[in-house]
């Protein structure tokens, strides 16, 4: 059998994952540039906000009927801690020096994964995280099994709405207009403050879907899950060039794609037998990130502006 | 009656440095004013300042004779103050109409608006002939129109323009201040910073000479260009 096609499904899927948290770098990114390390938590908190929303609901309850609360539920914590982030810790810090708040969203991180591991029930150790059961799907010659359809559904909604949002609506526009040029943009009317929060709250909901897809993927959440997956994510972000949020979600999958190929076929390359397998994926991952910044530096979509003054 | 914009013993610092150190000046309904002076003699602070961009840290500022000075800079356009920043600052990813409709951000009126972005058309042609094209590729000259269509768009009471001949070529140049010109004989009030002084002060019914953070000479337009010192000063004659 060949297997390319799976291991393309499962970058694909992995990808997507990717996609979804890294927008909420790039947003933010775009906006205030600031590197938001506690945004892995933000997505690992959005995964136990959709898990406690399943531990409410009746034993024996329609798994498919629930999901949809799980990310009622998940997005809600996420935005939730996130707006709280940018009011509390972020905006005092607004015209500090760059490092005060990327130190800030590093002590955030720890602090997050810590109140956890502290207070949520049993957080010490990996929580199962209920799974759809049954047969995969055979699409294409890859098998996906039924909770991985989820995150290819959700990953292509989010984008295409998020792509509706910031190009035609008004809120959109300012959004824009804030991440171009700050002090303009309030000369406009708009109250960039405002703007600021949104992208934080878009970002949180895009990661607590993505916990959603990640929990049903890997059947156990956990709250040291944020931070490969941020880190991840951010590279992704990077990749397809950091506030661009197309070259987020292209950054993902992208980087899905490579450590899934790596993994499957880096051994079977002369002289690589070593190198291959999943022990290897993440030095893969990184390594295409380096390749990409000496020869794109701004990142696949990312854009050299030449502001002519 | 009272003017429409009063501005009065203002003063602001960047930490301890003081870069306007307490003018006054007024703006009536109908007439353009201009401020004039060389570099950091505090002209663009002081138009930064009445948007709302920089806190005063003294003085008053009334327009149509309510205090300005604690309103955040996005509701300070809502009230009909317009301010076209020197340098243009037009938003360089999103094509001219974006930009058109930005400066229409807080207005609800969708036949207005489009109403609106002809006549910034019909006032700057080249703008409409290139609507769909992304506003960091324009010459500075269309850069600057659109910076001044932007700031019509939201059908100011006070129209501040920074700088608008900064670094165009003489022909541009005579084309936005001819512009102005057509702006002012329909009733637009503006606020004008330059550094060209002559072609400021030919226009403007008042003007006022700012050299480190004050008012250093006032009197009509023309006074100020025939005025001895003005032309010694910043019309470069002996």
């Amino acid at each position: 059998m060949n297997e390319l096609p799976q291991q393309l499904a499962n970058g694909l899927i992995l990808g997507a994952m990717y996609g979804l948290i890294a927008i909420g770098y790039t947003m933010v990114y775009g906006i205030i540039q600031l590197i938001n390390f506690a945004h892995g938590e933000i997505f690992m908190i959005g995964g136990f906000g959709a898990l406690t929303v399943y531990l409410w609901m009746p034993a024996g309850s329609n798994l498919l009927a629930i999901v949809p609360l799980m990310i009622i539920g998940g997005v809600i914590c996420s935005v939730a801690i996130s707006v709280a982030a940018e009011r509390f810790a972020y905006r005092p810090l607004r015209t500090a020096p760059r490092l005060a708040p990327l130190i800030t969203a590093i002590g955030l991180s720890l602090a997050l994964q810590q109140a956890i591991w502290k207070w949520y029930p049993n957080a010490t150790k990996d929580h199962p995280f209920p799974q759809f059961k049954g047969d995969a799907f055979d699409i294409l010659g890859a098998n996906i099994q039924r909770g991985d359809l989820f995150v290819l559904i959700a990953a292509p909604v989010c984008m295409i709405a998020l792509g509706l949002f910031v190009s035609k609506t008004r809120s959109g526009r300012g959004m824009q207009a804030t991440s171009q040029d700050p002090d303009t943009a309030k000369l406009m009317g708009i109250n960039t403050d405002r703007i600021i929060v949104m992208a934080f709250a878009i970002g949180a909901a895009f990661a607590a879907v993505a916990a959603v897809a990640y929990g049903l993927k890997n059947g156990q959440i956990g709250f040291r899950m944020g931070f490969i997956m941020g880190l991840k994510a951010f590279t992704a972000a990077v990749l397809g060039g950091i506030g661009n949020i197309y070259g987020a979600m292209l950054g993902g999958v992208v980087l899905g794609v490579a450590e899934s190929l790596a993994t499957g076929y880096m051994s079977d390359v002369p002289g690589m037998d070593l190198f291959g397998g999943g022990a290897w994926k993440d030095v893969w991952a990184f390594v295409l990130l380096i390749i990409v910044l000496l020869l794109r530096p701004q990142g696949l979509l990312g854009e050299r502006v030449a502001d002519r003054a | 009656m009272t003017a429409l914009l009063q501005v009065e013993d203002l003063r602001v610092a960047y930490g301890k440095i003081e870069a306007v150190k307490g003018i006054s000046f007024t703006v009536e309904a109908g007439q353009v004013v201009t401020l004039i002076g060389t570099n950091g003699a505090g002209k663009t602070t002081t138009l930064r300042t009445l948007s709302g961009l920089l806190k005063p840290i003294g003085g008053q500022i009334l327009f149509e004779g309510k205090p300005l000075t604690n309103i955040p800079a996005h509701k300070i356009v809502s009230l009909g103050l317009a301010h076209s920043p020197e340098g243009r600052h037009i938003f360089p990813r999103l094509t001219i109409t974006e930009n058109l409709l930005l400066g229409a951000y807080l207005r609800n009126d969708k036949a207005g608006i489009e109403k609106d972005v002809q006549r910034a058309y019909d006032l700057f042609p080249i703008l409409g002939e290139r609507r769909k094209q992304a506003a960091g590729t324009l010459s500075g000259g269309e850069q600057q129109m659109l910076a001044m269509g932007r700031a019509l768009m939201s059908q100011p009471k006070l129209l501040m323009l920074d700088e608008p001949s900064m670094g165009l070529s003489p022909i541009m140049m005579q084309k936005i201040m001819q512009t102005i010109v057509e702006l002012k004989a329909q009733g637009t009030t503006i606020l004008l910073v330059e550094q060209n002084a002559q072609a400021a002060l030919s226009l403007a019914d008042h003007g006022h000479v700012m050299e480190v953070g004050k008012i250093v000479l006032s009197g009509t337009g023309q006074n100020l260009l025939h005025d001895e010192s003005v032309r010694k000063a910043y019309l470069g004659e002996d």
